[in-house]
């Protein structure tokens, strides 16, 4: 260590002038300095102190721990956590001018956890780490409980991980209860047929199948098979505790590019009116450059985020920064604020595969950019994954149909069909997909017995 | 004014069990796919150390992804143009830069793990259920054993009396009385004493074995197809890595037959088809020859092992008997494998010639129609090196 903990906090109090200066709002910060295998630790388990066992952590553990070794990847420089108090870690190992610029980084993540509205209505800040420690200690209760065990938990949270970001992906939306959505339906049938002339010919519409389960299509497969399925009290329990964390995550995958851009943007700011020592200063913009490097070919949310900051600061001033920093969320940001001009800039270009290849189908100029946008817009956030509903569960056989919503993007088929099997395995009876491969439409059944077939 | 404070996790490795669960799926998969693995392996010339790439595949986090025909956007240099081709390999490296986000995992990354070949062999050895005592008893074959003078010791038998030391303690002994005041000594008569008499300690020492040989006999005639071939190849390769669990100095050789035998070298062995009949016996006589020129039995410790569909020519099958009972008197262990594929498996001539005529304990029959049956060979095969041991 080539600091103390007294320069970190001499440094720390710096930078919140600045944050409080600057019109920052954040939650009260704490900051836990921690070793490189606690980091480890901490990022396999999404940084929570609490979380319940599953061997996907351990897999992402030894992941992460052979990618550093090979020095494929670098260790996070910093690690954030949506609470209130906004928890945060530095590594111990890190330089001085490192743990600065992360504790100044750390301040734009707490000012947009605090602020962006995906987080505010999405989640609770304050009960944050008691969620996951009440979840870690549920699940351990199941493992302990000699009529479920270690491998009864791990049968279910296999499966449920593979759906866990099949549930409802838009944040604050007050959903309708059953009757409403019957009686909209009714109304919207009544008002559809009736004639509002007499010139009018009579129209054929069909009566609203009322009895249909699920009434209209869900996106909440998760949600669908806790109400409707044959499990046993405690796997739903298990499923619920799957799907309340994915909701706790979704406002981060939805604002990946805007979160990093956020906190980048106020990091090189912050860091500017620090009066760094010389020393300092140089190794600040070297760590600086490195963070908000582009990718050749691909994204770096740090780069983009932080490059169409600096833009709208530019074209509309300070104060739009912060509405924008409060009401968008990754997709409607990179559609409103990604210009031709920043798409140029940036030297983006659009690829498709062809046979083993990729071939540059697009290039940032005016014919192109638009088209670039658009399949950025597209894949940023929940629009990486996709779109699957619950179409209907068969009331004669107890069978589910799921249907995958088509934009152009083909599912890949052998994920497709052993998450199917996990879908089975959570419902019990048969399950089948549709989706649509080329210009076709087909149907994948996972039967009974966990045999995959393909229809149509 | 935020907090800062140290983190300590009190020696508390929170990952551990996770891994630990990881780590045990992972050798289940290999275990499931050990046959797969093995078959892949070139027989000879690799280094137990070596690792190899497997595979896994039960441990992928399996969810709804998208394909590979989405079009992606990614940032250049600005000398990109349409039309311009970028190799896969160069799209890969330099992804690679990004931190995959959760449920963005493309869906082509296939798990692998790496395993040296020793591992690999462990975990068969875990599959086969040997107990550990007989995994022992396979590393270590004990033939002759030799007794070397190791010291001295009081007590002993008349026939390992050590006489030059025996006289040298009784010199000392003599020595020592004088310098106690009795230099009259030397004219009085001296004998020995009992406590003078020093015998030979005796050490058995166990000669390890060290030369072992295994002779890969295989059919390539016509009806020899690839699957078949195959299915030989993870036989002979596994039989070849219990073979060198146990000796120090293992040798192959690989004799081809279809009506003549000739001993070829690995890679012909394995892709080299002949056209025309069989004669099993032809590929025994050259197994002879080379055991008789290259190999004396009672040197070195043979393994024969034969591979063949059984599509024997009849006129044959009395010679091919007769050598192959020969064989067995000559090797450690010799094993007829027939291999069928297809629906259609009749049981062929000279299994049944072989099963009613040959008996000697050291000879084992094994069939094998699918990958899966390789490893049941092999435990039925070494259940027949086992007999003699004990």
């Amino acid at each position: 260590m080539d600091y103390t903990v007294k320069q970190l906090e001499t440094w720390n109090s710096k930078i919140e002038e600045i944050v409080k200066a600057e019109g920052l709002d954040c939650y009260p910060q704490e900051f836990e300095i921690c070793s490189y295998e606690d980091m480890l630790c901490y990022e396999s388990y999404s940084g929570m102190p609490s979380h319940y066992p599953h061997w996907s952590y351990g897999k992402a553990y030894e992941r992460s721990k052979t990618l550093y070794s090979y020095n494929l990847k670098g260790l996070a420089y910093e690690m954030v956590i949506n609470s209130d108090p906004c928890l945060a870690y530095l590594m111990r190992e890190n330089t001085l001018l490192l743990q600065i610029l992360t504790i100044a980084h750390v301040y734009g993540h707490n000012d947009f956890f605090k602020n962006n509205r995906l987080f505010a209505e999405g989640t609770r800040a304050e009960y944050t780490l008691e969620m996951f420690k009440n979840h870690a200690n549920r699940i351990r209760n199941y493992i302990q409980d000699p009529s479920i065990g270690y491998e009864g938990v791990e049968r279910i949270l296999n499966a449920a991980h593979s759906i866990r970001f099949q549930t409802s992906r838009v944040v604050g939306v007050k959903k309708a209860s059953e009757e409403e959505r019957k009686k909209k339906l009714l109304d919207e049938y009544y008002a559809a047929s009736k004639l509002t002339s007499i010139l009018e010919e009579k129209k054929e519409i069909p009566f609203p199948d009322l009895n249909k389960i699920p009434l209209e299509p869900t996106e909440d497969v998760m949600g669908f098979i806790i109400d409707h399925g044959d499990l046993e009290e405690w796997e739903k329990e298990i499923m619920r505790i799957v799907k309340e964390e994915t909701q706790y995550f979704i406002p981060q995958i939805e604002t990946k590019v805007m979160n990093e851009g956020w906190a980048s943007y106020w990091h090189y700011k912050i860091l500017k009116q620090l009066d760094l020592p010389q020393a300092l200063h140089i190794e600040f913009l070297g760590r600086h450059n490195q963070v908000i490097r582009p990718f050749l070919g691909g994204i770096n949310p740090y780069y983009v985020g932080y490059m169409i900051f600096n833009d709208i600061e530019k074209k509309y001033g300070k104060e739009k920064i912060f509405e924008v920093r409060q009401t968008e969320r990754d997709q409607s940001f990179i559609r409103r604020y990604l210009t031709e001009e920043l798409c140029e800039e940036m030297n983006l270009f659009q690829y498709d595969k062809k046979s083993r290849d990729y071939e540059i189908t697009e290039v940032a100029d005016e014919s192109g950019w638009r088209e670039i946008r658009n399949t950025v817009a597209l894949q940023v956030g929940m629009g990486g994954i996709p779109y699957i509903k619950v179409e209907e569960l068969n009331q004669k056989d107890g069978s589910l149909l799921l249907a995958h919503e088509f934009d152009g993007r083909e599912l890949e088929l052998s994920y497709a069909y052993e998450t199917l099997k996990h879908v089975r395995e959570l419902w019990g009876k048969k399950v089948a997909l549709r989706t649509q491969i080329g210009k076709v439409v087909k149907t994948i059944v996972c039967d009974e017995n966990k045999k995959i077939s393909i229809l149509g | 004014m935020a907090i800062f404070r140290e983190y300590d996790n009190r020696g508390r490795d929170r990952a551990a069990e996770d891994r630990r669960r990881h780590r045990q799926l992972v050798e289940d998969s290999i275990k499931r796919n050990i046959t797969d693995i093995i078959a892949e392996e070139s027989i000879i010339g690799e280094n137990k150390n070596k690792k190899i790439k497997i595979p896994i595949k039960g441990i992928k986090e399996y969810q709804f992804v998208y394909g590979k025909n989405k079009p992606g956007v990614g940032s250049g240099d600005g000398s990109e143009k349409r039309g311009d081709k970028i190799s896969q390999e160069d799209m890969k490296g330099q992804q690679g830069q990004g931190k995959d986000q959760p449920g963005n995992a493309e869906g082509d990354d296939v798990y692998e793990t790496e395993v040296t070949l020793e591992e690999l062999i462990n975990y068969l050895f875990d599959d086969l259920d040997l107990p550990f005592l007989e995994r022992k008893k396979f590393n270590e074959i004990e033939s002759e054993k030799n007794y070397k003078k190791l010291g001295y010791q009081r007590k002993g038998i008349k026939p390992r009396l050590a006489k030059k030391r025996s006289v040298i303690e009784k010199i000392k002994r003599k020595k020592a009385y004088q310098r106690g005041d009795h230099e009259d000594v030397e004219e009085k008569r001296f004998p020995f004493k009992e406590d003078d008499l020093r015998y030979y300690r005796l050490r058995q020492d166990v000669k390890k074995e060290t030369n072992a040989v295994v002779l890969c006999i295989m059919d390539t005639s016509g009806s020899m197809n690839i699957t078949k071939k195959y299915l030989a190849r993870s036989f002979y390769f596994l039989l070849y890595q219990f073979v060198k669990a146990k000796y120090l100095n293992v040798e192959v050789a690989f004799i081809a037959h279809s009506t003549v035998a000739k001993e070829v070298s690995e890679d012909e062995f394995f892709h080299k088809v002949e056209s025309g009949g069989t004669y099993i016996s032809s590929g025994y006589e050259k197994a002879l020859e080379i055991i008789e020129k290259r190999y004396n039995p009672s040197v070195w410790n043979v393994y024969a092992f034969h591979c063949s569909d059984g599509d024997n020519w009849s006129e044959d099958n009395t010679k091919a008997v007769k050598l192959a009972q020969e064989l067995c008197r000559n090797c450690n262990l010799f094993g007829y494998g027939e291999i069928q594929t297809g629906y259609y498996r009749p049981v062929s001539k000279i299994r049944s010639e072989y099963i009613s005529k040959i008996k000697e304990g050291n000879f084992a029959i094994v069939t094998m129609t699918r990958k899966e049956d390789i490893v049941p060979a092999l435990k039925k095969l070494l259940d027949k090196e086992r007999g003699p041991v004990e």
